[in-house]
């Protein structure tokens, strides 16, 4: 299937000897057999499918669905949404499970990276058995483990720790106050714009001022202030005034559960904590290798200019260790992504579960409901490769 | 590397054409195999269950053991597929296994949408609910609010979500894959209540770690008739299962049973000698020899002695016959006449 191309003159070959000729024709051979088996296997399924009398097509999706889903994010009923709408429930679970165990993975996994490598033999013992421990457990026996050996003892909803301040822990998951809205809280999404511009113009001002003088400002307790304080006064003004913006539900005891407030499945924290626990071990190992590939003179030279052993980290050995980082923190960012769906084995209403667990046998559509999963996850996949790739690029060593 | 590509390629062409073929008879596949491969539960006393040993008991095995007793004259020439309920049709559809025979419900869209056909109902069910003692419920409609744990991929799942919205309830559903899976996060108490067919309540109290502390509710919310499934368009495969258990069915009627099956032969009785083979072709009409029936009771039984067996007052189970007793005495179970 390889060419090769002779610059010099071409010696005078047979037409069937010529080596460009046979690389085509093996190409185009190979095209055809690929395609012939496609063939095969669409026109073998469909004969079959019409043999068996199933009903084929996409136009299942606008049925109704006639069950009900644990946790979803819109609104959802056994009586009006359709397998479509369970099909974007199952959809969104996969996504915020997936996006919060990537945002906690990665504080994780760079905390035990960098404690692997840190000069106290205690801490990089701790972190080195985290990883050997973690890494090379199953997934799945992890997730059993969460969910069961965890989460499962937890008191009935009748003996509910109660945490104060209307949050409490049960077997039925972890309950909060669901903040109410009023009519005038919309102050306080305003005043978080304004201190979130305002920071970003002072952070600006800052490294100018930086650049030019040397002085350094306390960029961090600023934006803090700003993007923190200034809500958190607004709403206490606000609420002194008499105008209370945001009310709390609370969670009452009923006679089953409690009801009100705001519930998190347990099913929700066992696969999270699996996740970002499990994937940790991996991006503590990448992050290792990352610092280990900046050379130890960087390190050096920092300490000779005298900058302390945080700002190194921070300014000088982190910047170049993400270029090695990035590609392989890419791969376990998918890797979480995918091992979301091992959600079916403790009941959390994801993708998998929802779509090709509970829709591919209530619809019998196993063709149509696999193409559209398997859709799902290559277009997850890719974009989360294609942001990756870009903030590579932008990180990625400008050779000149 | 070429070359492996190429014989992959003829590989996959030949096998996608051969069960292209093999899916119109499955009679004579199962034949040619010398086994028949058998859906069954992944554990649920009294239906389908295997022992430290690997063997198989239970109503719906009875029935996959019956079918080779009639083909092989032999009961243990069964494979058994354990399969969850998510995964049963599919597997039934993709021709892993010949036959389905684990406590599915015969319901319109499956016999009409799924490419399935329900040739028999082994066993006629509802669903009900189970809860804790202590709870202090009486009543189904008394569930206001509470969690509830189900399987997933069942007309359960669809016949909660009914009777709830009906009876202007809510409620939150835990579904899960499989029975073991869904039984056990109710008895670790992740639900309040534990839904199935009342068969499969009584079968799944003996395995909870205190029996005694749960309840059956006494409503039953939905029409279950259970029964084996084939897949749509093999008629013969589905006469021979249709047929399987009427012969069964019709044996307990007439009094022939395991153990006076011999002597029944020489009955002068028309309805058993048809039955048992001594007079008539019936065994030929679906392709197998005419003492095929009596290879059944021979082997496997009537339908009242592995009613006992396995789910009846003498199992662990007790289930009275109630709508499983015969049309003869006040049930629905009706023997199709041999003739």
């Amino acid at each position: 299937m390889q060419t090769v191309v002779s610059q010099t003159s071409p010696p005078k070959k047979s037409f069937l000897y010529d080596p460009k000729v046979r690389g085509v024709f093996y190409q185009v051979l190979l095209v055809a057999v690929v395609g012939y088996l496609f063939y095969v296997a669409a026109t073998n399924a469909i004969e079959n499918l019409q043999r068996a009398k199933i009903a084929s097509g996409f136009g299942f999706l606008e049925n109704t669905a006639g069950f009900d889903i644990s946790q979803s994010l819109i609104p959802f009923s056994a009586a009006g949404s359709t397998y479509g709408d369970a099909f974007l429930v199952g959809l969104l679970n996969t996504l915020i499970v997936s996006a919060i165990g990537i945002f906690f993975t990665t504080i994780l996994g760079f905390l035990i990276g960098i404690a692997r490598l840190s000069t106290n033999w205690m801490v990089a013992k701790v972190a080195m058995v985290y990883v050997e421990a973690l890494r090379n457990v199953p997934l799945l026996v992890q997730l059993l483990f969460w969910y069961i050996a965890v989460l499962g003892p937890l008191p009935q909803p009748r003996n509910s720790l109660e945490m104060g301040a209307g949050f409490f822990l049960n077997s039925r998951g972890f309950f909060m106050p669901r903040p109410v809205y009023a009519a005038d809280a919309w102050a306080i999404p305003a005043v978080l714009a304004i201190g979130l511009v305002g920071a970003f113009v002072y952070r600006r001002w800052a490294k100018t001022q930086q650049e030019k003088t040397g002085r350094q400002s306390p960029v961090g307790l600023v934006t803090l202030g700003l993007v923190v304080g200034l809500p958190v006064v607004t709403w206490i003004v606000l609420t002194l005034a008499g105008a209370n913006p945001i009310g709390f539900d609370l969670p009452k005891k009923g006679t089953f559960n409690l009801t009100g407030g705001m519930q998190i499945l347990p099913e929700f924290v066992a696969l999270l904590l699996g996740l970002t626990t499990y994937t940790a071990a991996f991006i503590a190992e990448v992050v290792r290798a990352g610092i280990l590939a900046v050379s130890k003179g960087q390190t050096e030279a920092a300490s000779s200019l005298g900058l302390k052993s945080g700002q190194t980290l921070r300014l000088v050995v982190i910047p170049q260790a993400m270029r090695v980082i990035i590609p392989p923190l890419t791969s376990q960012y998918l890797n979480l992504t995918k091992n979301s769906s091992l959600a079916v084995a403790i009941g959390y209403p994801d993708l998998v579960q929802v779509f090709m667990g509970t829709v591919l046998n209530q619809t019998g559509q196993a063709i149509e409901v696999v193409v559209i999963t398997m859709g799902v996850y290559l277009t997850i996949s890719l974009v989360t490769s294609a942001v990756m790739n870009i903030y590579n690029r932008r990180v990625a060593i400008v050779e000149r | 590397m070429k070359k492996a590509l190429v014989s992959i390629a003829f590989g996959l062409t030949a096998s996608l054409i051969a069960t292209g073929a093999s899916a119109q008879a499955t009679l004579n596949s199962v034949k040619q195999k010398g086994f028949l491969t058998c859906g069954s539960n992944t554990g649920l006393a009294g239906f389908g269950l295997p022992d430290a040993q690997g063997n198989w008991t239970g109503l719906d095995v009875d029935l996959c053991r019956a079918m080779a007793a009639a083909i092989f004259d032999d009961p243990t020439k069964v494979r058994y597929i354990p399969l969850a309920a998510k995964d049963r049709f599919t597997a039934l559809q993709s021709g892993e296994v010949d036959v389905l025979s684990r406590n599915s419900t015969m319901t319109m869209s499956r016999d009409t949408q799924l490419g399935l056909d329900f040739p028999a109902i082994n066993y006629f069910d509802g669903q009900g609910f189970m809860v804790r003692k202590k709870l202090g419920v009486s009543s189904a409609k008394e569930l206001n609010g509470a969690s509830i744990c189900t399987q997933q991929g069942t007309t359960t799942e669809l016949n909660l979500a009914d009777y709830f919205r009906a009876n202007n309830m809510k409620y939150e559903v835990v579904a899960f894959a499989t029975s073991d899976e869904t039984f056990k996060a109710y008895d670790a108490g992740r639900c309040d209540a534990f839904t199935t067919d009342a068969s499969g309540l009584y079968a799944e109290r003996l395995r909870a770690s205190a029996p005694d502390d749960h309840i059956v509710l006494p409503e039953i919310i939905s029409k279950e008739p259970l029964g084996p499934a084939v897949r749509h368009g093999d008629n013969q495969w589905g006469d021979l299962v249709r047929w399987t258990h009427n012969a069964m069915l019709d044996a307990e009627e007439l009094g022939v049973t395991k153990a006076n099956v011999d002597q029944m032969k020489g009955s002068d009785n028309p309805e058993i000698k048809r039955l048992l083979g001594t007079e008539g072709k019936y065994g030929e009409g679906i392709g197998l020899t005419n003492d095929w029936a009596y290879r059944i009771i021979k082997h496997v039984g009537n339908y009242g002695e592995i009613f006992e067996k396995n789910v009846g007052e003498g199992s662990k189970l007790k289930i009275k016959r109630g709508q499983n007793a015969l049309w003869t005495k006040g049930g629905l179970q009706y023997g199709m006449p041999i003739r």
